[in-house]
């Protein structure tokens, strides 16, 4: 899945004198006021860290009130979707108008009819509301399903993704591994191929040629924040 | 009526006459939309006659015919489908009315049509969480114009649960479909609170629907904030109940203070005439209503198995919030009760969270001398507490007491009772809790070993500190009498003519807050909550004292009525057969033929080495009526001094 990315950051942690006989879970409090939220220095939505502090010393800010700034390393777990990226979630809800994804499990997206490919129409089957292919029989999207999907925008303030369903690599991941294509430049959804993948979140974008398939990692590692000195 | 339900989006049967059919309405309402979707100067007349009849048709308020609910229903239905077209800019009078519909007033469909509604509304991006989160909050208050006798009645009482559950319903869906809009209902929470201004019946009905949110599984993200803004709540009403309005006259025997020798009975009388008082203060009123309500639900909690979350996320607020209020009087029974649900482990937490912070160097003074005062009342006053328990924080407290009096070898001669109001404090605390519970311990042979090694009597005798003569002389008293009843020293203790309520020195270790006359669980005097905290507590007048049974028969000549509510539940090591009923509010005459004469209780005899075999026990225990007179002398005048 893209969007997600691994950052190594040097950072400095102001610390209340009030907790300086406790200044390890000052530094995580600190850290954990980050989670879940944008931040626009790591642009991207902080969703796990991990800390070391290398130093036992740190600087008394000299002011009003003395913190203290104790330097930190950490890895950062970040997820920022930029627009055309393809990211999947699992749906939760399924309506005629729109399909509401919810991925990694804390981030709402919607995606809304017109953005849905024409191949997709809703039907009811077993009683439950569906968007069924009408071109390929088995795909089919339906509640609890996980789906992959092209980010339009990304709302940062309540971290809210507005997706759309338009090109033919997206729709259910399931049927996708079996069946897709990594070419997105063919529109005409009817195309079956016979390339079995060896991940189901195997991700390519939307350039790429046939027989040219380097896996891609999920994760970018070590995209530095900051320069920083060797270990 | 015509409008097929909304499942099935293929079987479009309106096919009645004057009925629309559910894609017409939404083909209709799309038009509507799009008709007002540019600058107002620009849209036709036609347009907006229409648009403006869908407003009044979405929210058409209080008394509507079936008819017009059902076009309502159609309409909410339509607009679920079509809220990708809803503009905030050019809806706004649509969205307006949307956003300030009561749902009380309509039936089941309707606000199921209207909840759907919101829901899908919520999960748009970026536009209208925030108010969907709003509208579904300010949905837990009843209407205006519902107050009483009508909120009272049966219907409105159903009306009342239907609704809290659907709208806890929606929000939890809410949730699902936005994991992260918990975050913004933390903060709509804290704005939203009701004022202490607020009209009792809203305000309780409210709290009662937030904190079934705080059961719901929405609950565990929201952590302790509803808790906490409830208990907010009722310690602002509390500080705004004044003094006076709890004070009376002479003949009630105020309780407020110090409760030695209270006359709180449950005679129907005294208590209508004392709650009577309390009864004209508004806010007395409204804390009552949400004890009630909160209480309530702390039982369901219990009921359900999670009282322990429950009680750590309240216990954590008493500490931040009620230990360092100055006197609140009644809040802090919420935890009385939350322990008296739970007393082996909720009962034995609380204890020790107040233990720890008397004896921890990190809290500052006014927080472990309130600390302590709290302990000493909730152990005294604590039915379900158990003798051991006490007796353990018991050595706790004298053992930190008694180091602090090993640092004091090298001081002068002088008593100074501010600068050692943590020991005094502590020392008054021992003795207070000794003067309801000496009996009961001392009748449980190991516990009484444990008691009498400790080292009190160079505590309270130390030359340099004198407890004796700085702590609250009416407890001094008290608590000498009762000591040399059960023979707790060795040595003769001095006897203090002094029968004043309070002293010169206890003024001054007591500092500006009064800590020194500081019983947080004195007798509660809320009627309507009352029925929670009443069964485990221990009034005064029932407890069992060392000397009580030393006057034997005479003291059944002085027998009056014998109102009985509250039996002591605890007596230690041996059973007690309760035949009366405490449940029952009615008076309760026992006469004099059920009496049985105790026997000698065992601690007017030398401790014997032989604790195995227990005492000898009556079927029956006779409850200690109001003191014999010489004591009663004494305790009667109540000296209160303001």
């Amino acid at each position: 899945m893209e969007g997600l990315k691994v950052a190594e950051a040097d950072l400095v942690v102001y610390v209340h004198p009030s907790k300086s006989n406790q200044v390890r879970r000052a530094v995580l409090r600190q850290l954990s006021s980050l989670l879940f939220t944008h931040d626009e220095i790591f642009d991207g939505v902080v969703l796990a860290y991990e800390v070391n502090i290398p130093s036992k010393r740190a600087k008394v800010i000299s002011g009003l009130i003395p913190y203290i700034g104790v330097k930190i390393k950490a890895n950062l777990l970040l997820f920022s979707p930029k627009p055309s990226m393809l990211i999947g979630g699992k749906v939760v809800k399924l309506g005629k108008e729109s399909i509401h994804v919810v991925v990694l499990g804390f981030s709402s997206a919607a995606i809304m009819l017109e953005d849905i490919r024409e191949e997709f129409k809703y039907k009811i089957k077993h009683g439950e509301g569906v968007f069924a292919s009408s071109s390929h029989k088995r795909h089919v999207i339906k509640a609890g399903s996980m789906i992959r999907f092209q980010v339009k925008s990304f709302d940062e303030e309540i971290l809210h993704i507005s997706g759309s369903l338009l090109p033919s690599n997206t729709g259910c991941i399931q049927w996708l591994s079996k069946h897709g294509t990594e070419d997105g430049s063919y529109a005409d959804s009817s195309l079956k191929t016979s390339d079995i993948q060896r991940e189901m979140q195997e991700e390519g974008t939307l350039n790429t040629t046939t027989g040219d398939k380097s896996p891609n990692k999920t994760q970018k590692h070590k995209s530095k924040k900051r320069t920083r000195g060797d270990r | 009526m015509g409008v097929e339900p909304q499942g099935n989006g293929f079987s479009v049967d309106g096919a009645e006459e004057g009925f629309i059919s559910d894609s017409e309405a939404f083909a209709s309402v799309i038009n509507v939309l799009d008709g007002v979707r540019m600058a107002p100067s620009l849209v036709a007349q036609v347009d907006k006659e229409q648009y403006y009849y869908l407003v009044s048709v979405v929210n058409p308020g209080r008394k509507i015919g079936p008819v017009d609910e059902a076009l309502t229903v159609t309409a909410l239905k339509a607009l679920t489908r079509a809220v990708f077209k809803i503009d905030i800019m050019y809806h706004g009078a649509l969205l307006n009315n949307i956003f300030l519909t009561s749902i009380w007033d309509y039936d089941l469909e309707t606000r199921n049509a209207f909840l759907e509604l919101i829901t899908t509304m919520a999960t748009l991006p970026d536009k209208f969480l925030e108010n969907c989160l709003h509208v579904l909050l300010c949905n837990f208050r009843p209407p205006n114009w519902l107050k009483a006798p009508f909120c009272h009645s049966k219907r409105w009482l159903m009306r009342k649960k239907e609704v809290h559950s659907e709208l806890h319903l929606a929000l939890h869906c809410i949730t699902t479909l936005v994991p992260l809009a918990p975050v913004r209902l933390k903060c709509l929470i804290e704005k939203l609170m009701s004022r202490v201004t607020e009209d009792k019946y809203i305000m309780v009905t409210y709290v009662e629907g937030l904190l079934g949110l705080e059961k719901n599984e929405i609950g565990k993200f929201l952590g302790s904030t509803v808790m906490a803004k409830v208990v907010d709540l009722l310690t602002d009403l509390d500080v705004n109940i004044p003094w006076e309005d709890i004070l009376q006259e002479e003949q009630n025997k105020s309780v407020f203070v110090i409760e030695l020798g209270d006359s709180n009975q449950d005679d129907e009388h005294s208590s209508i005439k004392q709650n009577g008082v309390l009864k004209c203060n508004v806010f007395a009123d409204k804390l009552d209503g949400l004890m009630v309500v909160v209480c309530e639900h702390l039982k369901s909690c219990a009921d359900t198995g999670c009282l322990l979350e429950g009680f750590d996320r309240l216990s954590e607020i008493f500490r931040r919030a009620v230990l360092k209020l100055h006197k609140s009087k009644f809040t802090q029974f919420l935890i009385f009760y939350a322990c008296s649900l739970d007393p082996d482990t909720c009962g034995l937490k609380f204890a020790i969270l107040l233990t720890d912070i008397f004896v921890s160097k990190d809290e500052d003074p006014d927080s472990r001398m309130k600390a302590v005062a709290y302990l000493a009342s909730y152990l005294s006053r604590a039915k379900f507490i158990s003798s051991s328990l006490v007796t353990s924080i018991l050595q706790r407290l004298v053992d930190w007491c008694f180091e602090y009096c090993q640092l004091q070898e090298s001081r002068e001669k002088m008593i100074s009772p501010q600068a050692d109001r943590i020991f005094y404090s502590g020392c008054q605390a021992v003795m207070y809790i000794l003067c309801f519970r000496l009996r009961s311990i001392s009748d449980v042979p190991h516990l009484k070993q444990l008691l009498f090694h400790l080292p009190l009597d160079s505590i309270l005798c130390h030359p340099t500190l004198d407890p004796l003569k700085v702590c609250l002389p009416l407890i001094v008293q008290e608590f000498l009498r009762q000591a040399s009843a059960a023979r707790l020293f060795k040595k003769p203790m001095p006897y203090f003519y002094d029968d004043s309520f309070e002293s010169e020195f206890s003024k001054a270790f007591g500092g500006i807050e009064r800590l020194d006359m500081f019983f947080p669980f004195d007798p509660y005097l809320l009627k309507e909550s009352d029925r929670f905290m009443r069964p485990n507590f221990e009034f005064w007048d029932n407890v069992r004292t060392t000397y009580s049974n030393f006057d034997g028969d005479e003291v059944d000549d002085e027998l009056e009525d014998l109102d009985v509510p509250n039996f002591p539940d605890d007596a230690g090591g041996y059973e007690v057969h309760n035949d009366i009923d405490f449940d029952n509010e009615d008076d309760i005459e026992l006469p004099m033929s059920k009496m049985s004469i105790t026997p000698k209780p065992s601690f007017l005899h030398p401790i014997a080495t032989n604790f195995s075999q227990p005492s000898l026990m009556p079927a029956r225990i006779r409850p200690s009526q109001s003191p014999p007179s010489p004591r009663q002398g004494i305790l009667s005048r109540r000296e209160w001094r303001g």
